[in-house]
């Protein structure tokens, strides 16, 4: 049976993982390649490296990082940030990563979507949105980090990405990131019911019931967190384990 | 040992240079019918489009070279499919090393999404008990798979995935080898069976 992937994101800046962590004694917790592949060795089915430096000089040290981390990497991994053209896209996957996540560019130019799956393929195009629930009950698409609101919804624009060739939805709840109080689970059984390509959850994991009710509840596919697994909070092999015992397919 | 991959229009063909050197293989990315055919084992790896792919191995005349390979060969996701004979991905006729038709999926209900992709359980058919060397295919582990189209379990199936319907996760015959899944990105079950490819005698 098709698994549900648990997906620890790591944020990159100046080719240096930079939240703190408490994470498997790690003596190199700063550097992305070693906590990539300590994460690899706990049973994280995916990683996502996002870069979150915005300068010229820090777009190559992430080339740089994404190199290393595809020869010493033994499982998929998606880079995202700052990926405005399909020339940052080639970069990125030249350099080996599997999969780009486009969010900000795509929303202001939608067409990069199609131009990134009519050259590499569906399967290497995720988009990423951000949405947040507004007063009146609607989600509204956000861009630059969060920081300023379109006019898109987020069932809209989620399902426009996919016709236009997006492989993957990755969304996160404003309203739930952060909080640690759960997946926001009714948007996302909305989108699985819109949408045929995988989603994955982002936003809110706070415990492993979370996880259990993105998937059971929110039909996602994959579920993605960054400091639950960062702090040690939930160890993967541990939440994997809940995982199969509440009826769930994990690897 | 002196691998070769086969150098062509596909994508993510580094991934698998680099598993290979995690292995400490120091593999040669050529298309060069002289450096395939001399290769102690060839790997046919690749992503992308049947029909582009095999224009491109038929201007360059790697469609005869790879046919013609008499070492340990290993096709990898669309290699593995261009190693059939047909594939209803643009209607392409391919190098008819495997006697198989490629087919699309064909979801039934909503959730069973196309591509699939994601990591899934193979399984060892019933039937197959065969003396001669394969690759080490753990039955029951999970290996990464990304793909839309998929060649229907045959007589040539050493693995078989089941999503929508019973598929072949690999297939052999002769010296020929195949994967559906990425093994490069299979975590440590993928490394031992890329070991296995590369401890094959041959």
């Amino acid at each position: 049976m098709l698994a549900k992937r648990i997906i620890p994101c790591l944020d990159v800046k100046d080719g240096q993982t930079v939240k703190g962590t408490n994470f498997v004694n790690l003596r190199h917790a700063g550097d992305p390649v070693a906590l990539g592949k300590a994460y690899s060795d706990q049973g994280a089915d995916e990683l996502v490296f996002l870069d979150i430096t915005a300068s010229v000089e820090g777009r190559r040290t992430f080339t740089e990082m994404v190199t290393r981390v595809a020869e010493q990497l033994n499982i998929p991994f998606t880079v995202g940030g700052g990926i405005s053209e399909l020339s940052d896209v080639d970069r990125l996957l030249g350099a080996g990563a599997d999969k780009v996540s486009v969010n900000s560019a795509a929303l202001r130019h939608p067409e990069l979507i199609d131009q990134i799956a009519g050259h590499f393929g569906s399967q290497v195009c995720v988009c990423a949105i951000d949405a947040h629930m507004e007063e009146d009950g609607s989600w509204r698409c956000y861009q630059n980090g969060g920081r300023v609101p379109t006019s898109r919804s987020l069932f809209e624009w989620a399902y426009e990405a996919q016709e236009r060739g997006a492989g993957e939805i990755l969304f996160t709840s404003m309203n739930h990131d952060g909080t640690k109080a759960g997946f926001a689970n009714e948007a996302l059984l909305k989108l699985a019911d819109k949408l045929s390509i995988p989603i994955i959850a982002s936003g809110g994991a706070g415990t492993q019931e979370h996880f259990r009710d993105a998937f059971a509840l929110g039909h996602a596919d994959a579920a993605l967190a960054a400091s639950v697994f960062h702090f040690g909070e939930i160890p993967i092999p541990k939440l994997k384990a809940y995982l199969k015992g509440e009826g769930i397919s994990v690897r | 040992m002196n691998v070769a991959i086969v150098k062509y229009n596909a994508g993510n063909i580094y991934s698998v240079v680099n598993a290979l050197k995690r292995l400490g293989v120091d593999s040669l990315l050529t298309d060069s019918p002289e450096e395939l055919a001399s290769a102690d084992k060839v790997v046919f790896p690749g992503q992308g489009e049947a029909s582009q792919a095999m224009s491109y191995l038929r201007e360059h005349g790697l469609d005869q070279v790879i046919c013609s390979l008499r070492q340990p060969v290993l096709g990898i996701c669309i290699g593995m499919q261009l190693m059939c004979t047909h594939s209803e991905e643009g209607d392409t006729d391919c190098l008819g090393i495997f006697p198989a038709e490629v087919k699309r999926f064909q979801p039934r209900q909503h959730d069973e999404k196309v591509p699939h992709m994601g990591w899934n359980q193979i399984y060892m058919p019933a039937n197959r008990c065969s003396e001669e060397p394969a690759l080490m295919l753990p039955n029951g582990e999970f290996v990464y798979f990304v793909h839309s189209y998929y060649v229907p379990v045959c007589d040539f199936t050493s693995a078989i995935c089941d999503y929508i319907q019973p598929f072949s996760a690999a297939l052999h015959r002769d010296n020929f080898y195949a994967t559906q899944f990425h093994p490069e990105k299979s975590g440590s079950v993928g490394e031992r069976i890329l070991r296995s490819f590369l401890d094959l005698p041959g």
